[in-house]
């Protein structure tokens, strides 16, 4: 911390402002803002509301990291704004803008129908060809079998990743890392049969290929999730199944 | 949705790179500090030459590195942009990468 920002006790704060049916076009409100040490851009955000300008929209919710709602770019880079501290980006200004990659409703608000859209797509849940009865007990599970896709589970959909993806900026029916990984983590599990189900969707151009494996999901993620590794995975086995595909049988093992 | 043409090229990308990854820092410091520092001998490493199986591995190299190359250079300069013309710089890209292993199979096999 520099000894000037501490002294000042205030920190400025370029908010994206924009309201559709009554700007033109967006542009940047400068707010002082009180700086406390355990203070998150979220918390800055929320004094603001409270005590300047009521009408400023951001979405959030749990402010610990479980919830996903409060994603926003902070100084260019997507983060949860509930655990980027104010402290990190002094002497600041600190510019908050909505998501990149989505279109604005208002503020730091964005339009979220498409990435719902493509997660339930991707049918993020066990399917089972026939579930067996209850009596028969639970769908038991080794820790090998658990660990195959537990990180992958971690997701809690808050879209820093699609934000950080240069490709779906670029290409909006790109299906993205969330939801990549998502179908990935199901169909490492176990107890699930929906491979077949998915692979139309995940193995075409817009779904794995379009990944040029920049990488940038997978560093932004705040769950410690890695988008980028479970779309390489699938690339394996897309091409792995492209190639076995023109045999005349089926190697043991390789059925799915 | 069709199916995507993409694995083929992808194998061999990531087979590429696999290869580039492994084998051309060695080709490199052999060619071009060991050769001219003359702790290799330019005699012992054509008389290697001379072996059809080593031609056939050098030939490999260049192959897979140039198509490992025309892959990412192809998806690098869509991501920068040329994503409308996404076709044509697919086409551009591998057919470098065959002019380059045409030139690599003329000069080595």
């Amino acid at each position: 911390m520099t000894s000037e920002a501490t002294a000042a006790r205030t920190v400025t704060l370029e908010v994206f402002r924009y309201h559709p049916e009554r700007d033109e076009e967006p542009s940047f409100q400068s707010y002082e803002v009180p700086y406390r040490e355990e203070w998150v851009v979220l918390d800055a955000l929320n004094w603001l509301k409270d005590e300047v300008d009521g009408t400023l929209s951001y979405r959030w919710s749990c402010r610990m990291g479980v919830c996903g709602s409060c994603g926003m770019m902070v100084n260019g880079l997507p983060r949860l704004t509930c655990n980027a501290f104010l402290r990190e980006f002094l002497p600041g200004p600190i510019r908050v803008e909505p998501l990149r990659g989505f279109p604005v409703e208002r503020d730091m608000v964005t339009v979220l129908d498409d990435f719902m859209g493509k997660l339930t797509e991707v049918k993020p849940w066990i399917i089972r060809e026939q579930e067996q009865p209850v009596e028969e007990g639970e769908y038991r599970q080794t820790p090998s079998q658990l660990a195959d896709f537990k990180q992958f589970s971690m997701c809690i959909n808050c879209m820093l990743c699609y934000a950080a993806c240069p490709v779906y900026e670029h290409e909006e029916e790109f299906i993205g890392p969330a939801a990549l990984a998502l179908a990935q983590r199901y169909n490492l599990d176990s107890r699930d049969q929906g491979n077949e189900q998915r692979q139309r969707l995940i193995w075409s151009d817009e779904g794995i290929w379009d990944c040029t494996f920049v990488g940038e999901c997978s560093a932004v993620c705040p769950k410690n999730v890695d988008p980028a590794g479970a779309i390489q995975q699938a690339k394996v086995e897309a091409t792995n199944s492209f190639f076995l595909s023109f045999l005349p049988f089926t190697p043991p093992g390789m059925g799915r | 949705m069709r199916p995507s043409n993409e694995p083929f090229f992808w194998a061999i990308f990531s087979a590429g790179g696999m290869i580039v990854a492994f084998l051309l820092p060695v080709l490199v410091i052999i060619t071009g500090f060991l050769v001219p520092a003359e702790v290799v001998e330019f005699r012992q490493l054509d008389n290697l030459f001379g072996n059809w199986l080593v031609r056939l591995v050098v030939f490999g190299v260049a192959f897979f590195s140039f198509f490992h190359a025309a892959h990412r250079i192809r998806h690098t300069l869509k991501d920068v942009g040329l994503r409308r013309i996404a076709t044509p710089l697919a086409v551009v890209c591998y057919l470098a990468a065959l002019a380059g292993t045409v030139w690599a199979a003329i000069v080595v096999l």
